[in-house]
Formats: structure tokens, sequence, C-alpha cells
């Protein structure tokens, strides 16, 4: 039984601390959690997404107090009355659109950055499978919110996406049916995708936030040179005031300094987005009600979606299906495909370094590729990197399995 | 120096998949139609014109249009006159300031060719190119010396093409009506409804189909496609009922301004907050930095 100081004054320090370990868990959580010093400003991509997470969050509340989910009322109540008749309804539109965007900018980054340094490796895998994991809720968050603005776009996606889940040759088609709630998309599909937009998935996103961050606490930060630090004895160096002989510095403030700074020059980057160059993020097409009658000339997903996107589109219904499902989970294969022993920069680790660089650029012209009507020169170049990316795979356990311990 | 060739590694390729997916995608999925800047250089320069005898052959328009500059009421209503003729005439009140004149000219000689709409409802109405030079003359003497986006857009497009977020339709402005307190019905809305009914029934028989509401079609498509596009309509849509309309500058600035207080009413809004939000992040981060200065103070 813990001790309770009677004459402890209610929501006094002390009063507190005997109920939360305010204490304990500021220094666990804050003054005490260490990080390596050696890292540049790639590190704070964790708490710019966190930021980004927050806005579009935020953003969204606002939305949803005028959002109709209705299929005669979304599009209007989108287009007219959030954007004309709500005070500065334009700005958190705009700010929920490109945030939508510019997020899976830097989960790619932060992504990448992984890859290069490593951090996925030797105690740290599960941050990665978490983190892949949010990579899917933010997906899966991302194609529902795009359902809702009812435009051609949206109603298109819906359908191209939801067939998927027909299996080619399978015929699932009841299976599509029960998705949709409907032999096509509708006011049942519209419904069901805004409870997931709004509810299930940002729940499934916060819990998986706090995921990511706990797999973290443990193995600790990477850094840049993927050296293994003894933590207990840096904090010590630090605790006694040798901070420049010291390898780690404290969360809180001295890591959070420098994520603010890096936070203030992406939200100029993020604002001047907003205001001057949103187009990019929300596709004229979707700027047309949403017509069954009428398909639209070039269907095709957000920028984010294109490379897996590539991947199922240049093979037969069947094979690409395949493709597109190994593609959809092969990422969180990369932990145990990579059979290094080291945990190292890209730069450092041989033939490791040439595979990073492939299969970003690989991802790249999927990229281009999975938004190119698919004619002439571009199907080729998109089958070409298709296969390739399955290629960088195999390749992947036999070339770290021959690197050598640095 | 190595954080600012990371930070360089990384803008590039995000520039690099920027340019791919956005300016490069869209040049190869979009056919680009140059414009020829309302030249209209397909039709030969037309006759300096007499506004006085042009007055005398104008007489012969109101059987159809009104004239409402000049007091001269419309023969029929809207409705009746889809009836008629599949579509509402316009008044002719703006034709001189927002029509380019060359094209209102051979476009009386041969209203058909001209807009290359072959159905297109008018009838040839003027005898040479000299008589249809005289009445462009008049209706340029008779036309308003300003004109509102607004009105340039009923008199353009306004009768094939609805904006409800500006509240047009077709055969006007929805009215402002009353419904019976007692029972909550609105006979009168109900009636301009049944009447938008019968009118759009008929421009859809006239058309092929009932041309899309424009509320918000400054967002769907580029600016650039809607110039080329009113501009030649068989440009960009062959085969399109669409007609010709021949706006000049002024009529065709009018009717984008018009599409963008519709379809994009926060612009002006937009760059009047911009700069302060931009502003506060740049104080914001300068002032982040110099606290990070001082706190990784004596860490290298």
């Amino acid at each position: 039984m813990a001790h309770f100081d009677e004459n402890a004054k209610p929501f006094s320090h002390q009063w507190l601390n005997e109920r939360l370990a305010i204490d304990t868990l500021k220094r666990v959580l804050s003054t005490e959690y260490w990080i390596p010093k050696n890292i540049n400003f790639l590190w704070a991509m964790g708490m710019v997404l966190a930021a980004t997470f927050g806005l579009l969050l935020i953003s969204g509340i606002f939305l949803l107090m005028y959002y109709q989910p209705n299929v005669d009322l979304a599009f209007d109540s989108v287009n007219y009355t959030i954007m004309s008749e709500v005070g500065y309804g334009w700005l958190w539109r705009h700010i929920h659109g490109v945030g939508a965007s510019v997020v899976f900018l830097i989960i790619y980054i932060h992504m990448f950055t992984g890859i290069y340094y490593g951090s996925y490796k030797r105690g740290r895998e599960l941050i990665w499978l978490s983190g892949m994991l949010l990579f899917v809720a933010f997906s899966a968050e991302a194609f529902s919110g795009y359902m809702l603005p009812w435009g051609q776009m949206s109603y298109w996606a819906g359908m191209v996406i939801t067939n998927l889940f027909a299996g080619g040759s399978l015929h699932a088609d009841s299976l599509v049916e029960w998705i949709r709630g409907d032999y096509v998309p509708g006011q049942a599909f519209l419904n069901r995708f805004f409870m997931l937009h709004v509810l299930l998935i940002p729940l499934a996103i916060i819990g998986l936030i706090v995921l990511h961050f706990g797999t973290l606490r443990i193995p600790h930060v990477n850094n840049q040179d993927g050296e293994e630090i003894d933590f207990e004895e840096a904090a010590k160096l630090y605790k006694e005031g040798k901070v420049k002989e010291s390898k780690v510095i404290p969360f809180n403030p001295v890591f959070l300094s420098k994520d603010v700074f890096v936070m203030g020059v992406y939200f100029i980057f993020f604002f001047y987005l907003v205001f001057y160059h949103f187009e990019f993020a929300m596709d004229p097409v979707n700027f047309d009600p949403a017509d069954p009658l009428k398909t639209p000339a070039h269907i095709y997903p957000e920028w984010y979606f294109l490379w897996s996107y590539e991947v199922l589109r240049p093979f037969s219904t069947d094979v690409g299906l395949i493709a597109f499902a190994i593609a959809q989970v092969i990422f969180f294969m990369l932990p145990f495909l990579d059979k290094s022993p080291n945990v190292a920069p890209a730069s450092k680790r041989g033939l490791f370094k040439y595979w990073f660089w492939a299969m970003l650029i690989d991802m790249i012209v999927l990229t281009f590729m999975g938004k190119l009507p698919p004619e002439g020169i571009w199907s080729t170049i998109g089958l070409l990197a298709a296969i390739f990316f399955f290629v960088l795979w195999i390749a992947l356990p036999i070339i770290t399995k021959k690197e050598k311990k640095l | 120096m190595k954080e600012l060739k990371i930070l360089g590694i990384v803008a590039a390729f995000t520039l690099v998949l920027y340019w791919g997916v956005e300016p490069f995608a869209h040049s190869q999925m979009h056919k680009h139609v140059e414009g020829e800047g309302l030249k209209y250089s397909d039709l030969k320069p037309a006759p300096k014109g007499d506004a006085a005898r042009g007055e005398a052959l104008a007489a012969a328009c109101v059987g159809c249009h009104s004239i409402n500059v000049k007091n001269m009421p419309a023969p029929m209503d809207p409705v009746m006159s889809a009836q008629t003729y599949g579509v509402n005439p316009p008044d002719l009140s703006l034709a001189g300031k927002v029509m380019d004149e060359k094209f209102f000219a051979h476009f009386l000689l041969n209203p058909a060719e001209v807009t290359k709409s072959k159905h297109f409802a008018m009838p040839p109405s003027a005898g040479s190119l000299q008589d249809a030079a005289d009445i462009v003359a008049y209706f340029k003497s008779i036309a308003p010396k300003e004109v509102t986006p607004k009105e340039t857009y009923e008199f353009a497009c306004g009768r094939c093409h609805a904006n409800r977020y500006g509240n047009w339709t077709q055969i006007g402005e929805v009215p402002k009506t009353k419904s019976n307190i007692k029972t909550g019905v609105d006979l009168d809305a109900l009636e301009f409804k049944k009447n938008l009914g019968i009118y759009q029934n008929k421009l859809a028989d006239y058309m092929g189909k009932l041309p899309p509401d424009l509320s918000i079609i400054i967002r769907a498509r580029s600016e650039h496609f809607l110039e080329t596009l009113v501009e030649n309509p068989q440009s960009q849509l062959p085969g399109t009922a669409m007609p010709r309309v021949g706006l000049n500058k002024e009529g065709m600035e009018k009717v984008i301004e018009y599409l963008e207080e519709t379809g994009d009413p926060s612009k002006h809004a937009r760059s009047a907050v911009g700069p302060w939000v931009i502003l506060f992040f740049f104080i914001f981060t300068i002032l982040a930095y110099l606290w990070k200065k001082s706190i990784w103070k004596g860490h290298y």
C-alpha cells in the first residue's frame, strides 16, 4: 500500500506525486529520456508527423461540424457550405486537404530515413512494425476521407478500389457488395466510410501512435552512424554536467528545442502550400459531383498510392492483384529480409547502398507511371519498374547476407 | 553543413516527385489546346457599320428577343420560349458590349455555321454583311458603359447553364417565396420548380443533354481550359452541342470573374490572410532557432 500524506494539499506537488508519480513520469518520458546527440534534422520527422496529425485532427473537427454524410448533400456541404458560408471554412478545408497529402510526404521521408540508417534492426524491429501499421492506418484514413466530398474521383476511386476485393478470378462479388453495403457505391457506402474516417480509424491511429512511441523507449532512437551507445554511461556523464563529452541529450528540453525549430521551418512550407499552392492536393476531377453514369477519362489515386497502384496495373488481373497484395505488406518484412549484422548508414554498407537508392528511384518511377495513362512506352516502363521492385526484394536477403561485419 | 546537404537531397527528390505527378503527368493526360486570343481568325473582317441604319434593321429582333435597355420586353416568357425554340433567346442589351464585333456580324448572317452548332435555333437574320455590321453598330451604341460579371454570365452562359452557388437557374434567380405557415407548403416555390423542370426538359431535348451546372467549374477545370472552350467549344470537346458564343476580351474576363465568385469565393481572403500566417511562422522559427541555440550551448 502506497503512502499518502494526509496533510498534503490537494493538487500540490506532493499530492500529485503520491497519486500519479509525476516526477517519475517526467523523468522517464522527458528529462531523462535520452536521445543520441549524433543526429540530424531527419530525426525530427516523428514530431513533425505528430504535429501534422494534430493539424489534421483539429481541422477535421471543424469540418465535421458542417459536413453532411448524404449522397445528395455531401458535395455541396463541402464545396458550398464549408467553402463560402462558414467563417474560415475554406482555411480548415485547405489545411485538411494539404495536410492529408503532406503527411504522406513526411511519412515517406521518415520511412526512408529509417531504411537508410538501418533503424529497424537489432532491437528496433517493433518500432518498424508499429510504424508500418501506422502507414496502413493512415492509408485507410486517407482513402476513406477521399470518399467524403462525393465528387467524381471519390465515387470512381471508391468503385475501383472496392472492386479489388473481388479478387480477380475468385469473383468474390458478394464480398464487394458486403463492403459497399450495396451493388454500387451509394448512401450505405458513404455512411460507413464516413464512420471509418471520423471514428474507427482515427482511434486506431491514436492507439498506434502510443504503441509506436512505446516501442521506441527501450531500444532508444538510432543515430547517424548506427553506433551502439551505452545509454546509462552516457546519461551519467550528462548528469555530471559533462554535456560536451556525453553522447546523449535529454528529450526535454534539448532534443525538443531542435524539433520545434525544424517544425517552424516545416510550418512555413506547410502554410505556403495551404495558401498559395493547394491545388496539387485537391484533384480538379473531384470538383465535378459524383456521376454514376459518366466514367472520368483518367482514374488515378492520390500521388501517395501511385507506386502500389502501378505494381497492380501492368500485370494481368490475377497476377496484378497478387503483386499488389505483396507490395502492401512487403515493407513489414524489411527487418527480417535484411540479414546483415550491421546497423549503419547505407553509405557504409556495400551493396545495400545501391539497393537503397535503387529502391527509392524505382518507387519514384512507379509513382510517375501510376499516374500516366497506361499507353505505349509508359506501360513498358511501368511493367519493368514493377518487376524491378520485386527483383530488389528478392535480392535483399542475398546481398545483405554477403555484407561484411563492420 | 551536412544537414544542409541532406536537406538538399530531400528537397531535390521531393521536387522531382512533384514534377512527375503534377505538371508532367497532366501535360501527358490532357491535350494542350492553344487559344487564338479571341481573334476568330476564320472570319473575314466586317465593314464599318451605321448605327442609325442598324436601328431600323434591329426592329426585327424583338420578335424573339427583349432589349431591356430600350424598354422592349420579350414576346414570351423563358418557359414558353423554350417550348417554342428549345432555349430562351437572350436579352440583347449587352450584345454590343461583350460580343466580338466581327463575330457578331458574321453570326447574324449565318448563326449555325458561325457558332459551329448545326441545330442552332436562330435563323440567319441579316441580308448582307453590311446590314449585319449596321445592326452590330446599333447594339454597340445602346450598350451600357459598365457591365457586371453576373449580367455577362446570364447573357453568355446562363440560359443553358445553371449556377446553384450563385442562386441562378436557366430561367432566372430562384425567387424568394413564403410557405403557408399552417401546412409548410410553398406553392410559389413549387410553381417555380415546375417551370424550371419544363424548361430543363426542353433544353435537354434541344442540346442533347442538360448542360452542366457551372457553380464550381473554375476548380474542376483550369482557367485556360475554360477560356479556350468558350472561344471555340469544338477545340476542347469535338462534337459538342455547345455553340461558340463569340465573347470579346471584356466578356471573357467578366464570365471568368463570375465563375471565380461562385466557385472560388475565398480567393481574396486567402491572399489577405496568407502573408500574416507565413509571417507568424517566420517569427516563430526565428525564436525557436534562438531557443535551440541557447539550449545547445556547450553541447559541442
